[in-house]
C-alpha cells in the first residue's frame, strides 16, 4: 500500500460534483479528508490518498483531467 | 545546547516533539519551530550579539541548533547600503538596501542552508538534497561540501548553463529532471518520503526557514536597533516575507529594539504571483498557479506559506504589489545605473516594485525604507542581455572619436 497527501483545488463549475467519493470509488482509494474549505465559488481539500502506487497516480491523473488541481499538501518541493 | 524546545503546527497549534518533519500529521499544516523565550532572555543583549562572529550566526541562540558547530560559510552580515542616488531618482530620502547578494554563494539562501545543514547534521544524517532552479541548488552543494556530506541536486532539465555550473562546482550529484515544473515537484516529493535524507526545503523546512529571521535581525540592527517603517520583500513561498516580520517581533520581544510600525511590502512577478492575487481579490485563499515568469528564482506556483504572507501583510499594515514582467529588467538596470549593485530578476522585481509604491504615495520621503536584494545578477545574465551592446572600433584614435562623438 502507498499513500499520498495532497491538497485538491475545485474550480467553480467542478464544487457541486461529487468527485472525491467517484476518486475513491473508481480507483479504490480510501480518502481521509484533513482540513478543508468550500464556498459558492472555490474550495480547496487536504486529503490523504491510501491505495495502490498507480492507482494513485491514476486517480490523480484522472482528477487533473477533469478540471481539479491537485498539488503537494506542503507547498511547491522546488524552490528558487 | 539551543532554546528550540518542539515543533508547532501553525494550522491546528498542536506541539510535537523536535524531529526532521515539516508537515502536521493531524491537519498537514505547516510546523514551525517553537522556543524557549524566558530561558534564552537573560543571555541576550546588543553587546553580546555585536561580540558574536561576523556572520549570521551571531544570532545563533535565536536559532534552532543545538550543536557547537555550525555549518558556516559566513553566510550573512552582508552590507546595509544606504541609497542615495537610487533614492534621489524615487524621492525617497532614507533609502537602504540590503545587499544579500554578496554571499558566500550569491544568494540569501545561504542563510536558510546554513541552518539546515546544521540542524541535519545534528539529526545524524549524511546526505542532504533540494530540488531547485538555481540559488538554492548552488548552496545546498557548497554547504554540504563544507560539511563533507554527500548532497544530491535535482534541477529541471533546461535550467540555464550557469546555474548548473553554480552548483555542480561544489561537487554534489546533479540530477536534470526531464519533465514539466509539476512531475519535478511531484518526483522530488517523493524522493522525499522514499529516502533518509535531509531534504531542505521538505523535511529539513521548518529549520531551513528560521535562517530567513537573520534578515531582519542584521537589517534592525544596522539601523542602529530600530525596525524600518517599510521592508520590501520579494515573495516565492512566503516564508522570507513572514520569517523577517517574526525575526522583528523577535528583537522587539527581547528588548533589542523598541515598538515599530514597519510596514510589509510583498512583491511578486506578474507571471506567477498566487499570493498576490489572492491579496487584490481579499481572499485568504491561496490558488496555485503555473507558473511563467522571468523571475525563476520567484517562480512558486503553490507557496507553502502564502496564507500566512497574506497575514503578515495584513498585520503589517502593509501590501502587495504583482510586477509587470516587462519591468523586472528594468529594475535591475535601475538598480545597476543608480547604485551599483547588480542583481538578479527577483531583485528587478523588488525595485519595479519599491518604484511603484514610491510612485504612488505608498512610502512618504522621509520614511525609513528597505528594499531586500537577494540574488546576484551574475546568476541571471540571459535576462539581461538585450541591454549589453558594446560598441566596436578599429584600434586608432580616429575610429573612437567617429563612434562616439566629440566629448
Amino acid at each position: 500500500m502507498a499513500s499520498a497527501r495532497v491538497r485538491l483545488t475545485f474550480p467553480e463549475n467542478l464544487i457541486k460534483e461529487p468527485l472525491i467519493y467517484t476518486l475513491g470509488r473508481d480507483f479504490n482509494l480510501v480518502t481521509n479528508i484533513r482540513q478543508a474549505n468550500v464556498d459558492e465559488h472555490v474550495g480547496w481539500v487536504s486529503l490523504e490518498l491510501e491505495g495502490e502506487q498507480l492507482e494513485i497516480q491514476n486517480g490523480l491523473e484522472w482528477i487533473s483531467n477533469k478540471g481539479v488541481r491537485a498539488d503537494l499538501v506542503s507547498g511547491d518541493v522546488v524552490d528558487g | 545546547m539551543g532554546y528550540a524546545i518542539n515543533l508547532k503546527c501553525r494550522g491546528c497549534s498542536r506541539e510535537i516533539e523536535i524531529g526532521p518533519y515539516n508537515v502536521c500529521d493531524y491537519c498537514f499544516g505547516p510546523l514551525e519551530v517553537v522556543y524557549d523565550y524566558d530561558a534564552m532572555r537573560p543571555g541576550m543583549s546588543r553587546e553580546a550579539i555585536i561580540n558574536g562572529p561576523r556572520t549570521m550566526w551571531r544570532y545563533k541562540d535565536l536559532l534552532p541548533v543545538d550543536a557547537d558547530k555550525v555549518i558556516d560559510i559566513s553566510a550573512g552580515y552582508t552590507p546595509l547600503v544606504k541609497a542615495d542616488n537610487l533614492g534621489k531618482k524615487l524621492g525617497l530620502e532614507q533609502l537602504y538596501i540590503k545587499n544579500d547578494s554578496v554571499n558566500p554563494t550569491f544568494s540569501f539562501k545561504d542563510r536558510v542552508v546554513s541552518v539546515a545543514v546544521t540542524k541535519a547534521v545534528e539529526f545524524g544524517f549524511d546526505t542532504v538534497a533540494c530540488a531547485s532552479t538555481g540559488n538554492l541548488a548552488g548552496s545546498v552543494a557548497a554547504h554540504a561540501a563544507r560539511a563533507g556530506m554527500k548532497a544530491y541536486v535535482f534541477i529541471p532539465e533546461d535550467l540555464e548553463r550557469g546555474k548548473v555550473v553554480g552548483a555542480s562546482i561544489y561537487g554534489p550529484t546533479v540530477v536534470a529532471v526531464r519533465g514539466t515544473y509539476d512531475d519535478v515537484n511531484r518526483l522530488c516529493s517523493e524522493l522525499s518520503d522514499s529516502y533518509n535524507w535531509a531534504f531542505v526545503n521538505t523535511n529539513m523546512r521548518p529549520f531551513y526557514a528560521e535562517g530567513s529571521k537573520t534578515l531582519g535581525y542584521e537589517v534592525a540592527e544596522q539601523l542602529g536597533w530600530q525596525a524600518p517603517d517599510h521592508a520590501i520583500v520579494p515573495g516565492a513561498s512566503g516564508a522570507l516575507f513572514t520569517k523577517i516580520w517574526k525575526g522583528l517581533h523577535e528583537f522587539l520581544d527581547l528588548g533589542l529594539i523598541g515598538a515599530f510600525n514597519t510596514k510589509m511590502h510583498l512583491m511578486q512577478a506578474a507571471g506567477c504571483s498566487p499570493i498576490i492575487n489572492a491579496y487584490n481579490a481579499g481572499s485568504a485563499f491561496i490558488k496555485p498557479v503555473k507558473p511563467d515568469t522571468i523571475a525563476k528564482s520567484l517562480a512558486i506556483g503553490n507557496p507553502a506559506d502564502g496564507s500566512y504572507a497574506l497575514r503578515t501583510i495584513s498585520d503589517s499594515f502593509g501590501s502587495g504589489y504583482a510586477v509587470p514582467e516587462e519591468e523586472v529588467v528594468k529594475g535591475i538596470s535601475l538598480l545597476a545605473e543608480a547604485e551599483g549593485i547588480f542583481t538578479e530578476t527577483a531583485g528587478g522585481v523588488v525595485i519595479s516594485g519599491l518604484k511603484h509604491l514610491a510612485e504612488t504615495g505608498v512610502i512618504k520621503p522621509d520614511e525609513v525604507t528597505v528594499a531586500y536584494i537577494t540574488g546576484n545578477g551574475l546568476k541571471t545574465q540571459e535576462a539581461v542581455e538585450a541591454l549589453v551592446n558594446p560598441m566596436t572600433i578599429d584600434p586608432t584614435i580616429e575610429s573612437f572619436r567617429q563612434v562616439i562623438g566629440n566629448i
